[in-house]
């Protein structure tokens, strides 16, 4: 990317900013209601210990969803690609998963799990999986037949089909459902968090945090705990597309495509 | 402990043993569709032999029932006596598309047919090195399929065939997707190789020039169902150059496989 690609978006973000200002100040609108730009990057010192332990907390949740997700997405994903009849009958309920709200089940996580880290990893685990499940499996098993032929003049084993074969022409489509996945992991332990975010009053991660923020109105706060979110956000799916930029970037023509443009 | 084929000495067969068999061949799909019906055909050691034919007419799926890789119906193949499924040691197959693995470069692309095989890493690159210069691709052993040309592309494919040193080739419309000047190249690099290897060849293909340039025998099929109508033989002298194709011979023999051609289909 060349650094006039920068450019413009970065003008346009002080442009947004700076209008931000100069409406919080013009009208004059209170500071529980939308503070100014100003106020919350002042703030950010001032609470950044705080601000840090929830980042913490909500990270190490989220990354324990998302690596859980990662594990058992691509092992479920396997087994679907090793046996059609195992992947009839489950498959439909890896889509259905996709489409049960999360809060609905949320209150019965917390009852089996209980309140704190572990109901909310459990969450975002739970939010993440159907992506990498769903893309792994269409990367296991869509493969040209020629390619499976080519194989089979081998006379390759599942083995040697799996591991040379399914495995590696699936790996850009695992780095799909894992780019889903860093984000809804995220997304899951904020919404955990509102339900099961703390067993310590007072201590917990971002969502919990921002529930607590809007209980006492310190709206300045609640704008730097979604800066901190956002942020976490972004570290999660670039931290997946280095890791697929070293993984499939010589030679994927996505990866290649973005490289080019 | 793995055992490791020596490369097939080049043999001078006798033509009248026949390495592929095949008699009453029947091929049909669910419902009764019957895809291929009572086809034999012969090809001798060291023989190339052409298939022509309209699309649909059963000629990839032929050469897919010679591999071994879609199943038979009625009749048999034999290959140097063997059930194809048993004979897939003694053979390659180039598809279509080149169907090489984007995430191998040139070299690993050439490899996997031995590792498959089971040979020790050692031997495979040896193997590989001598393949690649053989098809003039050393320099981009490195190289990533995407870094190709289409022509290229076939070149590896063939090398990957090559690799396991077959005594029979099975080659399905492997130029189909280059160009004019690309598979005319292609045509020349493939006899060239031939008269070093001597591999027995099954070349499925559309196109007529190309049929008359690489066999020693073309092979004519109709469809509905598929078989095999008349076989015309290629008495041009080896090794073929490209000068071949304005020969008078040459060119009376494309116009003798056209007109037996649309005689089929007419």
């Amino acid at each position: 990317m060349k650094s006039s690609s920068f450019r413009l978006p970065f003008l346009a973000l002080c442009s947004m900013l700076l209008l931000w200002q100069g409406v919080v100040v013009f009208f004059d609108v209170p500071d529980y209601l939308v503070p100014s730009p100003m106020q919350i990057a002042a703030l950010i010192p001032v609470r950044i210990r705080d601000l840090s332990s929830a980042l913490i907390i909500t990270a190490a949740e989220a990354l324990g969803g998302f690596l859980l997700s990662a594990v058992v997405g691509v092992a479920i994903g396997l087994f679907f690609s090793v046996s059609a009849i195992i992947r009839r009958c489950f498959y439909p309920y890896v889509v259905l998963l996709q489409t049960i709200p999360i809060i609905a089940i949320s209150p019965l996580i917390l009852l089996w799990l209980g309140n704190g880290s572990l109901s909310v990893l459990f969450i975002s685990f739970l939010i993440s999986l159907p992506a990498v499940i769903v893309n792994t499996t269409q990367g296991l098993i869509g493969i040209d037949i020629n390619l499976l032929n080519l194989f089979r003049m081998g006379n390759a084993g599942v083995a040697a089909i799996l591991f040379k074969l399914r495995l590696p022409h699936a790996l850009p489509n695992i780095f799909t459902g894992l780019k889903i996945a860093a984000g809804a992991s995220v997304v899951g332990a904020l919404v955990g968090e509102t339900f099961a975010g703390s067993s310590a009053l007072g201590a917990g991660g971002l969502g919990y945090s921002s529930i607590y923020a809007l209980s006492q109105l310190a709206t300045p706060y609640l704008f730097a705990l979604i800066l901190a979110s956002s942020l976490l956000g972004l570290v999660f799916f670039f931290a997946v597309v280095v890791l697929e930029h070293l993984m499939v970037g010589k030679w994927h023509e996505s990866v290649l495509g973005e490289q080019m443009e | 402990m793995l055992e490791v084929r020596p490369p097939p000495a080049p043999i001078e067969a006798p033509r009248n043993t026949s390495f592929i068999s095949i008699a009453h061949l029947a091929k049909e799909y669910p419902g009764n569709k019957q895809i291929i019906h009572d086809l034999s055909l012969t090809a001798t050691s060291g023989e190339f032999v052409s298939i022509l034919g309209a699309s649909g007419c059963g000629k990839s799926t032929l050469l897919k029932m010679i591999a071994g890789l879609s199943s038979i119906s009625g009749g048999s193949i034999h290959i140097d006596g063997m059930t194809p499924e048993n004979a897939r040691e003694i053979m390659s197959f180039v598809f279509q598309d080149p169907s090489l693995l984007p995430w191998r470069t040139v070299a690993r692309n050439v490899e996997l047919a031995l590792e498959l095989e089971g040979l020790p890493r050692s031997l495979r690159a040896r193997r590989v090195d001598s393949v690649l210069r053989l098809v003039g691709l050393r320099e981009v052993s490195s190289y990533y399929p995407r870094q190709l040309s289409g022509g290229m592309k076939m070149r590896v494919s063939i090398a990957r065939a090559l690799a396991t040193t077959p005594r029979l080739l099975l080659m399905d419309e492997p130029f189909g997707a280059v160009d004019a000047m690309t598979r005319n190249r292609l045509n020349e690099e493939l006899l060239a190789l031939k008269a070093r290897q001597r591999w027995t060849t099954i070349f499925v293909t559309h196109s007529i020039t190309e049929a008359v340039f690489l066999s020693d025998r073309i092979v004519l099929m109709r469809a509905n169902p598929g078989r095999v109508l008349q076989e015309i033989a290629v008495p041009l002298a080896f090794p073929r150059t490209a000068d071949i194709r304005s020969d008078p011979a040459f060119l009376g023999l494309v116009g003798q496989v056209s007109r037996a051609l649309s005689a089929i289909h007419s």
